[in-house]
C-alpha cells in the first residue's frame, strides 16, 4: 500500500514538475512562435477571421520578409543598431575594463561600496534622464543623430560592465600578479600581460551584454531621433512599421523575429556569468 | 647570494599589527625558516621582503642595501608561492623563460637557461605543455625551475609543499634541500609545519603575533626553548606543561619514561595513571594523568618501539623525567627559567 | 662591492615608477568610468532637478525659477493621479506573480532533466528579446480582430460567440493586458537569478532535512525559500525597478489610451515633456519615479553590506 503511494506520489511529482514546465514554456516562448508563423503566412490568411490560426491554411510566403527587406529601411536600421552597438562597445570596454580591475584589487573597505555604487548607477532609469538628455543632446547638436546615442548610452553599459568585470577579476588569483610582478613586471604591466590574456571569457561577455543591452534600448532612441534612416531596430519596427491604419504584421513580425533570435542565441551561452552580475553579491 | 636584513619592520593593516617591529637578518647562503601558526605575520612578512607590500614603518636591505622602494622586478629575488601561481595560458617552457623575456634577454641566452634549469628538475619534457597538464608535483619544479632560471641573489618559498601529497612531500622536502645547497642561495622559507620546520632550516625563526619569538638553530630551539609557545609548538606531541607552584614544569614526551627504562642520571619521579595508548607503528603515545596535583595534569609519554615495556590502560605507573629534560618556565611571563633553580 | 650591489645600484634608478605604485594607478585607472557617470548620469540628472523647478520649454531660450509650480501643476491634472496609480498597480501586481511564477519555474528548473540547456534558452527569450520587439509582438497577440488568444478561446468554448474582449481598447482589460506582458518580460531574469540561489544552497542541507525526516513541502517552506531570501528580494528589486520605470510597454500597446486610462509616470513624462514640449512639466513627473529607486537602492545596499559580514 505504501509503495502504491510512493509511486503515485512521484508519478504525480514528475506529472506536476512537467505541467510546469510545459505551461512556462508555453506562456513564455507562445509570442515567439506566433511571430514565425505570422511572418510566413500571407496576409489573406492572416486576415481571414474564419480560418484556423494555427495552422497554414495557404502555403506559406517569403513575401513580408521580402517586403521588410526591399521596401522598408529595415536593413538600415540593422546596420545602424549595429554601428552604434559597436562604437558603445568599444567606449565601454576602454572606460570599463580598467575600473573593474582597480576596484577588485583595490584594498579599503570602500572598494567593494564604490562598486555597487557605480553598479546603482545602471539603475538609474532613462526614463527619469532622458528629459534633461532632450535639451543637452539638442544644444549639443547631435538631435537625429546616431551619434547620440553612442554619447549617452555608455551612461548605463558602463556601470554595468564595470560592476561585471570587477567581479570577473576578483576570482583570478592574486598570485599571479605577484608572480608576474616578480619576474620583472610591474604591476600595470602584469595587469596588461599576464590578467588580460587570462579574462578574455570575462571581457567577452561584458562585450555580449554591453551589445545586448544597446539592441534592447528603446527610450532614448526614441526621444533623441526623428528620420526614418537613423533609426536603430528597436526603434524603428515599432515606430514606422506602421502605415496610416494598416499595420504590416507580416513584415513587422518578422522584423521582430530576426532582431531578437540571433542575440538570444549567443546570449544564452552567457548567462551565467550575467546572472552574478546582478546577483550583486548575495549568492555566496 | 646575499644577506637578507629586516630592520625594526612593521606593518599595520588598519588596527592589526601583521609584523610588529621584527629585526632580522639572514646571512648568506642560509636556510632559514619563519615558522609560526597562521596569522603570526610570516607571511606578510616575506612579502615585504620581497616588496610585495611596503611597510608601515622600518626597512629591508639586501646586500646591506636599502631596497624598501624599489618594486619588485627591481629587487632581484624570487618567489615561489603556495599554489604555484603558473600562468595558465602559457606553456611549461614559457612560463619559466617569462622573467628573462621581462628583462629583454637575447632569445639564445633563454633558451639555454631554460634548458638548464629544466635539466636541474627533471622537466625537460614538459616544456611544451601547459600547467593544467601537469600533476602538482610537476607544477612545483616548474614553479621551482621559474625561480632558479633568473639566477636570483635571494629566494624565498611560502609553504611550496603544503599542496603536495603526504607521501611526496618527504621526498621533495630531500629535494629542496639538496638544490638549495648545491646553489647555495640565500633562501628564506616560510611554514606552518614545524617538522618541516625543523628538517629544512639551517637556523629556524619562530614567530607569534608579528613578533620573532627566538631564532636559531633547530637544536637550540627544541631542547632550549625560550617561552612556553615556542616549546609547545615545536616538537609533536608538544611538551608537556604541568603546574608546580609559580612555574610551569616542562618536560617532552620522548624525556617521560617507565621507571625501568629510565637512564642513569638522576630524575624526578612522577607517578602516572594511563587512560589511554595510541600505537603508532614506530611510536606508542601513552596519555595519562599525573597523580595527585591539582588542577589535573594530562601529560603525554612518547614510548619508541624498542621499548617493549607492557603498558595498559587504567594502570598506574612510576614514570620517570630525567633531570636533563626539564625546563622550567614562569606561569605569568611564560618565559624559561634559566639556571639551576629547577 | 659584491655583484648584488652593483646590480641593486642600478635598480635603484628605476625606482617606483607610477606603473608600480598601486595606490596612484587605481585612482587613475577607476577615473574616466566615474568621470563618465558622473558626467552622463549624475549631470542630468540634476539638470532634470533644476529643470522641474524652472519653466523651461524644448525651444526656450532662458529658464527662469518658478519653484514648486510645475508639481502643482502636475499633482492636479487628474491624469497624473491616474498614472501614478497605474504605475502602482503594474508594479506591484506584475512583481507578486512574478514572484510566484519565478519561484515556481526555478525549482522545476534545478533538477537535468533531457533539453533542459533548450528549455534555458527558450525561456530566456521574452528577457532578451528588446523590449519593443516584444510588445510588439503582443499587439498583434492582443489586435482587436485578430486576435490569436480570443479565437482560441472560442473555439474552446471558453468565450462564448459573441464574446470578443477588446484586450486593449477597454480600460481594465488594457491594464491587464499589460500586466500581463510585464510578467512576460520579467519572469525570465527572476527565475534565472532565483535559480542561481537555488543551485548555490548545497546539496548537504537538503540531505540532512531528508535525513531529519522532512518532507518535499516541509523543506521547501522551512529551508528552501527562507535560504533564498536575499537572492529572491534582488530579483524582486531588479523587477519592481524594471518595471516601476518603464515607458516602453504601456508606449507599444496603447500609447497610454483609451482617453489616458493606462498612462503610467514614465510614459506621461514622455507625452508631457518629449511630444509636448513641457520639458519643465516632464522633469517633475518623472521624479516621482526616483522615491523607489533611492528606496531600492538602500535595500540594495543593506543586502551588500550583509553579504560581506556573513
Amino acid at each position: 500500500m505504501a509503495r502504491a503511494g510512493g509511486r503515485l506520489r512521484r508519478i504525480a511529482r514528475s506529472g506536476g514538475h512537467a505541467g510546469v514546465l510545459v505551461f512556462f514554456v508555453t506562456f513564455l516562448v507562445f509570442p515567439f512562435y506566433w511571430m514565425l508563423m505570422t511572418t510566413f503566412k500571407t496576409t489573406i490568411d492572416l486576415h481571414d477571421v474564419n480560418k484556423n490560426p494555427f495552422l497554414f491554411n495557404e502555403p506559406p510566403t517569403l513575401e513580408h520578409l521580402k517586403v521588410l527587406f526591399e521596401d522598408t529601411q529595415y536593413l538600415q536600421w540593422l546596420i545602424n543598431t549595429g554601428a552604434v552597438g559597436v562604437a558603445v562597445v568599444v567606449i565601454t570596454l576602454v572606460l570599463a575594463v580598467p575600473a573593474g580591475y582597480a576596484l577588485a584589487r583595490m584594498t579599503g573597505p570602500w572598494a567593494q561600496t564604490l562598486g555597487i555604487a557605480i553598479f546603482l548607477t545602471y539603475l538609474v532609469p532613462p526614463t527619469i534622464l532622458f528629459i534633461p538628455f532632450a535639451r543637452i543632446i539638442a544644444v549639443l547638436g547631435l538631435q537625429d543623430s546616431l551619434w547620440s546615442l553612442v554619447l549617452v548610452y555608455p551612461s548605463f553599459t558602463v556601470p554595468f560592465c564595470t560592476w561585471l568585470l570587477m567581479g570577473f577579476f576578483k576570482a583570478i588569483p592574486r598570485d599571479l600578479e605577484d608572480a608576474a610582478m616578480i619576474d620583472g613586471l610591474s604591476r600595470l604591466g602584469a595587469f596588461i600581460k599576464v590578467v588580460l590574456p587570462i579574462s578574455l571569457a570575462g571581457v567577452l561577455t561584458a562585450i555580449i551584454f554591453a551589445f545586448t543591452l544597446v539592441t534592447q534600448e528603446f527610450v532614448y532612441g526614441v526621444t533623441f531621433i526623428t528620420s526614418a534612416s537613423s533609426y536603430t531596430v528597436s526603434v524603428g519596427v515599432p515606430t514606422f512599421l506602421v502605415r496610416g491604419d494598416v499595420y504590416f504584421w507580416g513584415s513587422m513580425m518578422g522584423a521582430c523575429l530576426i532582431a531578437s533570435v540571433p542575440i538570444a542565441i549567443i546570449y544564452n551561452f552567457f548567462v551565467d556569468r550575467f546572472v552574478a552580475g546582478f546577483t550583486v553579491g548575495a549568492v555566496k | 647570494m646575499a644577506t637578507v636584513e629586516a630592520r625594526h619592520i612593521s606593518k599595520h593593516f588598519d588596527e592589526v599589527r601583521a609584523v610588529d617591529g621584527i629585526d632580522l637578518i639572514a646571512k648568506e647562503g642560509e636556510f632559514l625558516v619563519l615558522l609560526g601558526p597562521s596569522g603570526c605575520g610570516k607571511t606578510t612578512l616575506m612579502r615585504l621582503i620581497a616588496g610585495l607590500e611596503q611597510p608601515t614603518a622600518g626597512d629591508i636591505l639586501l646586500d646591506g642595501r636599502i631596497v624598501t622602494d624599489l618594486p619588485p622586478r627591481a629587487r632581484n629575488i624570487a618567489m615561489v608561492f603556495q599554489s604555484y601561481a603558473l600562468y595558465p595560458h602559457l606553456t611549461v617552457e614559457r612560463n619559466i623563460s617569462f622573467p628573462l623575456r621581462a628583462i629583454g634577454m637575447p632569445k639564445d641566452e633563454i633558451r639555454k637557461k631554460v634548458e638548464w634549469a629544466a635539466r636541474m628538475f627533471g622537466i625537460e619534457r614538459f616544456l611544451d605543455r601547459k600547467p593544467r597538464q601537469l600533476s602538482g608535483g610537476e607544477r612545483q619544479r616548474v614553479a621551482l625551475a621559474r625561480a632558479v632560471v633568473r639566477e636570483p641573489v635571494v629566494f624565498l618559498l611560502d609553504e611550496p609543499l603544503s599542496n603536495l601529497d603526504a607521501k611526496l612531500r618527504n621526498s621533495a622536502r630531500d629535494e629542496l634541500k639538496q638544490f638549495q645547497r648545491n646553489l647555495a642561495t640565500t633562501t628564506i622559507y616560510v611554514t606552518h609545519d614545524q617538522a618541516e620546520a625543523m628538517g629544512l632550516g639551517d637556523r629556524i625563526a619562530v614567530l607569534n603575533q608579528g613578533k620573532v619569538i627566538q631564532i636559531g638553530t633547530p637544536q637550540e630551539i627544541y631542547r632550549r626553548p625560550t617561552d612556553t609557545f615556542v616549546a609547545t609548538f615545536i616538537g609533536s606531541p608538544p611538551m608537556n606543561l604541568v603546574e608546580d607552584g609559580p612555574s610551569y614544569l616542562g618536560f617532552r614526551p620522548e624525556a617521560f619514561l617507565p621507571r625501568e627504562v629510565g637512564s642513569a642520571e638522576d630524575g624526578i619521579a612522577l607517578p602516572f595513571r594511563v587512560t589511554r595508548v595510541e600505537y603508532l607503528g614506530a611510536d606508542r603515545l601513552v596519555y595519562g594523568v599525573l597523580e595527585g596535583r591539582t588542577p589535573e595534569a594530562h601529560v603525554i609519554s612518547k614510548l619508541p618501539d624498542n621499548i617493549r615495556a607492557e603498558i595498559a590502560a587504567g594502570e598506574r605507573y612510576d614514570f620517570v623525567v630525567r633531570k636533563s629534560g626539564i625546563d622550567r618556565f614562569d606561569r605569568a611571563s611564560g618565559r624559561r627559567i634559566e639556571g639551576d633553580a629547577r | 662591492m659584491t655583484a648584488t650591489a652593483a646590480a641593486i645600484s642600478a635598480a635603484t634608478a628605476r625606482r617606483m615608477r607610477l606603473a608600480d605604485d598601486e595606490r596612484r594607478l587605481w585612482p587613475l585607472m577607476l577615473a574616466p568610468a566615474i568621470l563618465y557617470i558622473v558626467l552622463l548620469v549624475g549631470f542630468p540628472f540634476f539638470l532634470s532637478l533644476f529643470y522641474s523647478v524652472s519653466n523651461v520649454t524644448v525651444g526656450s531660450r532662458d529658464m527662469a525659477f518658478v519653484g514648486l509650480e510645475n508639481f502643482r501643476r502636475v499633482v492636479e491634472s487628474g491624469t497624473f493621479w491616474i498614472a501614478l496609480g497605474n504605475t502602482l498597480i503594474f508594479t506591484i501586481v506584475s512583481q507578486l506573480f512574478v514572484l510566484l511564477f519565478a519561484n515556481m519555474l526555478a525549482m522545476a528548473l534545478v533538477a537535468d532533466f533531457r533539453g533542459k540547456w533548450l528549455v534555458r534558452f527558450l525561456i530566456l527569450l521574452p528577457w532578451v528579446a528588446p523590449i519593443s520587439l516584444g510588445a510588439i509582438g503582443w499587439l498583434w497577440i492582443y489586435d482587436s480582430i485578430y486576435s490569436v488568444i480570443n479565437w482560441t478561446g472560442q473555439a474552446l468554448r471558453i468565450l462564448g460567440p459573441n464574446e470578443w474582449p477588446i484586450w486593449l481598447g477597454q480600460p481594465n482589460l488594457a491594464m491587464a493586458s499589460i500586466i500581463i506582458v510585464q510578467i512576460w518580460r520579467i519572469v525570465p531574469l527572476a527565475t534565472v537569478i532565483i535559480l542561481a540561489g537555488l543551485t548555490s544552497i548545497p546539496q548537504d542541507i537538503h540531505d540532512a532535512a531528508a535525513v531529519d525526516g522532512a518532507g518535499f513541502w516541509r523543506r521547501t517552506f522551512q529551508i528552501t525559500l527562507p535560504l533564498l531570501l536575499p537572492i529572491t528580494l534582488v530579483a524582486v528589486l531588479f523587477g519592481i525597478i524594471f518595471t516601476f520605470t518603464d515607458m516602453i510597454v504601456v508606449f507599444v500597446l496603447t500609447r497610454g489610451g483609451p482617453y489616458d486610462q493606462t498612462q503610467v509616470l514614465a510614459t506621461w513624462a514622455f507625452f508631457t515633456g518629449i511630444q509636448g514640449g513641457d520639458l519643465a512639466g516632464g522633469a517633475a513627473i518623472s521624479l516621482f519615479l526616483f522615491p523607489v529607486l533611492v528606496a531600492v537602492a538602500i535595500v540594495f545596499l543593506m543586502l551588500a553590506r550583509r553579504a560581506e559580514v556573513t
